[in-house]
């Protein structure tokens, strides 16, 4: 029990000393609050958040509907895969895809000036922002509604068959029901990640005009060291975050990590010719958005300058450093987590009392409200006064990755080690097996899975993550993701395609290491 | 009358096989160890599944290639037979129309119904607000405006008490001489069949190895295989 308090505390505690820090270094001025500045900076956070859950959430009906529907296409159970790749490439990777996909000289004006064509995109402002949001959220929010399907029982599908109910008579009876019941946590989620976006926007946003509260929290502590505003626009987000999860009840308690692929279940709405022309758009729809930029990724990195690339020693040095992070920071999120875990399973089984083990999980999913920027910022000023920041940047990136990670481990392996808890204390604690022995015998071999999947998420996370270290990060401190930021800073796209590719082969391959290796039970 | 000649179902491993003919009006009560084929046999009945082989008649006409809407059939299942978003009149209303484009004599047979299987006054109320008896009551309301003669109950009451079940029992009897349906009945309570009329037929490994008058069936069992199952 002590370990879940201690870790709980932990996680709070470094909360609070960003609070503390912010307070302390900026002072209370209520007139930064309200201002032109903060008022447009939150107008556009609200405004790319909104058109991006939007359009992620719009798309993703038609194609989890198509998928749910057609359930023999061949290559269904792999694009029904890869639609959880996009949670493991890193933000900036999937920006370089944009780019080499809609930019100036990209795949489509190419191909228009082939066909005669003047192309005016601009990637560079919310018309970016908006497609790499896309990539990343439409895959997901398509995961989680394909769950929806899922989750309506066999007898509905029978009882449509049987009562003759026609395609506007299934979607009315059958499917809307679960859809409107998965449809908003499915679109505050994919609000809230864009809300609090910040690689992307960094990258494609183009300047203060186009700037998020993350960017401007950002720009505030690390080019202008205006904290007062930094404290204000952190308010502001952190009320916005919090109002939207409140507003909603709870999100929904399952994310949607495990791949689940259904026995098919026999719909009466099959034959129509329109249904199958829309069905296979947005099948076609779905697979654009995620396999066009992954495969730039890959064509693009490959026919880059790959030795020129690797030749770079600050390449290998940073590489080497986000290794480190990303192995270190895995590793505690999964030990904090599953102290963290171990306690509210006692809570809730042992001890009944749900609502304390509710707020033991909430706790660990704080950084879900107050952001990991707003969290840096409060750090920079707690620690200036002490210590060079700088020089100790790693490890608030360190702190940081634990802290994003654990929201995801928390709920990956929480489930299971709950299951089995319930099945297995009473026969434990009869035969006098507690502490290590408990966790050895009984929970190991039971939660390998899930706590290599933790891990896995976590790893590939922390790997990809910039964040925080555009804050803290000097030469000396460089990770990849900084390195391949400031390579497309300087317009070398040809190395940073590189870099890229790399970049993800990392993340997989960390991923996989995780998910495969570690999670593999041994036989 | 239902008929089923020379039916073959494969099911992975399993090859079912079923001769059977149940007289119009009648009752059949099926009873059997699980995973003997009770389930299929209904699914092959209402068109869910598809046999690999033979026919399926009801009152002469070949029902083999009619999707499940276009039989005269009405199927029970253990559990979900409502939708939970829709009130109990609208639950019954989709018997009468898949849309739900009810006319006033159509919301008449609906109250009549809902009467019929002791629920006035409840169309108002949605499937929460009701008991697991009340939900199968509700989902039996529809049979009844659904004017189909073939009624089939895949163990609807199986999660009630003992004496809900008998009473819901007692009310698809009367249904089944009133409304003059033809049932076809799962179930694995034995004990409340000793009040039931109609014959029995007995399911191993899918195919029927007993055929008996029910009260002969439970009591003087015609195969060993019936004795071991009922523990005689």
């Amino acid at each position: 029990m002590i370990w879940g308090w201690l870790a709980a505390a932990v996680v709070l505690g470094s909360i609070a000393a960003s609070v503390a820090g912010l307070w302390l270094g900026a002072g209370f001025q209520p007139d930064r609050f309200v201002g032109g500045y903060t008022l447009g900076i939150l107008g556009f956070t609200v405004l790319e958040a909104g058109l991006s859950m939007l359009l992620s959430v719009g798309l993703a009906i038609p194609a989890a509907r198509a998928l749910a529907r057609r359930t023999r296409f061949p290559g269904r159970v792999p694009l029904i895969a890869l639609l959880a790749l996009p949670m493991v490439v890193p933000p900036l990777v999937g920006v370089l895809a944009i780019v080499q996909i809609w930019g100036r000289s990209g795949l489509v004006s190419r191909a228009a000036q082939a066909l005669g064509l003047e192309t005016s995109i601009n990637v560079y402002g919310l018309t970016g922002i908006l497609l790499a949001h896309v990539f990343f959220n439409m895959p997901f929010a398509t995961r989680m509604l394909l769950q929806a399907w899922a989750s309506i029982p066999g007898e509905h599908w029978r009882l449509a068959r049987q009562l003759g109910l026609g395609g506007p008579g299934v979607f009315r009876f059958v499917e809307w029901p679960v859809l409107r019941r998965a449809l908003p946590s499915a679109a505050a989620l994919v609000f809230l990640l864009c809300f609090t976006s910040f690689a992307i926007v960094l990258a494609l946003g183009g300047g203060p005009p186009n700037a998020t509260l993350e960017v401007a929290i950002f720009q505030a502590v690390r080019f202008d060291l205006d904290f007062g505003l930094a404290l204000a626009l952190a308010a502001i987000q952190v009320t916005v975050c919090a109002a939207v999860l409140i507003g909603l009840g709870r999100l929904q308690r399952t994310a949607p990590l495990g791949l689940g692929i259904d026995p098919p279940a026999v719909r009466p709405d099959l034959d129509g010719r329109w249904g199958r022309i829309g069905d296979g758009a947005a099948i076609t729809l779905v697979a654009a958005v995620l396999l066009v930029p992954l495969a730039a990724i890959a064509v693009d990195g490959l026919l880059g300058p790959v030795a020129e690339a690797l030749s770079r020693s600050a390449l290998w040095w940073a590489a080497a450093r986000s290794l480190a992070l990303a192995v270190g920071s895995a590793a505690l999120a999964v030990a904090l987590g599953l102290a963290i875990v171990s306690t509210l399973r006692e809570l809730r089984v042992r001890h009944g009392r749900p609502r304390l083990a509710g707020g033991m999980e909430a706790a660990s999913s704080l950084v879900l409200v107050v952001p990991p920027f707003v969290l840096a910022a409060g750090w920079f000023l707690l620690l200036r006064p002490v210590l060079d920041v700088f020089a100790y940047g790693l490890g608030l990136v360190l702190v940081a990755n634990v802290l994003i990670s654990l929201p995801f481990v928390v709920r990956v392996v929480t489930p299971a080690a709950t299951m089995t808890f319930e099945r297995t204390w009473r026969l434990a604690d009869s035969l006098g097996m507690a502490g290590w022995r408990r966790v050895c015998l009984i929970d190991l071999p039971a939660l390998r899975r899930p706590v290599g999947l933790a891990y896995g998420i976590a790893a590939a996370l922390a790997f990809g993550d910039l964040g925080v270290i555009a804050m803290f990060g000097t030469n000396d401190t460089q990770t990849l993701p900084l390195y391949l930021y400031q390579l497309i800073g300087a317009y070398r796209m040809g190395e940073a395609s590189v870099v890229g590719l790399l970049l993800v082969v990392c993340c997989l391959g960390l991923f996989a290491l995780g998910d495969r290796v570690m999670g593999r039970a041994r036989a | 009358m239902i008929q089923l000649s020379g039916v073959r179902y494969r099911y992975e491993t399993m090859v079912m096989a079923y001769d059977l003919t149940v007289e119009r009006g009648s009752l059949v009560t099926v009873i059997g160890p699980s995973g003997a084929g009770k389930s299929t046999l209904l699914n092959l009945i209402a068109g869910f599944d598809r046999p690999q082989a033979g026919r399926v008649l009801i009152d002469g006409q070949d029902m083999t290639d009619r999707r499940p809407a276009a039989r005269p059939i009405t199927m029970l299942f253990q559990d979900h037979n409502l939708f939970g978003h829709l009130t109990v009149r609208q639950n019954v209303g989709l018997g009468i129309h898949p849309g739900l484009r009810l006319t006033r004599p159509d919301e008449a047979a609906i109250e009549e119904a809902l009467a019929r299987v002791g629920l006035a006054g409840f169309a108002g109320r949605r499937p929460w607000q009701l008991s697991g008896g009340e939900r199968q009551r509700v989902a039996l309301a529809r049979s009844l405006v659904r004017h189909r003669p073939v009624l089939l109950l895949d163990e609807p009451f199986a999660a009630l008490g003992p004496a809900q079940r008998r009473s819901m029992i007692g009310l698809v009897e009367d249904l089944r001489t009133d409304a003059g349906f033809t049932v076809v009945m799962v179930t694995h309570q034995t004990d409340d069949l000793h009040r039931v009329s109609g014959r029995a037929i007995f399911l191993e490994d899918g195919s029927i190895v007993a055929d008996a008058p029910t009260r002969q069936m439970l009591t003087n069992p015609p195969h060993p295989a019936v004795a071991a199952y009922l523990g005689l």
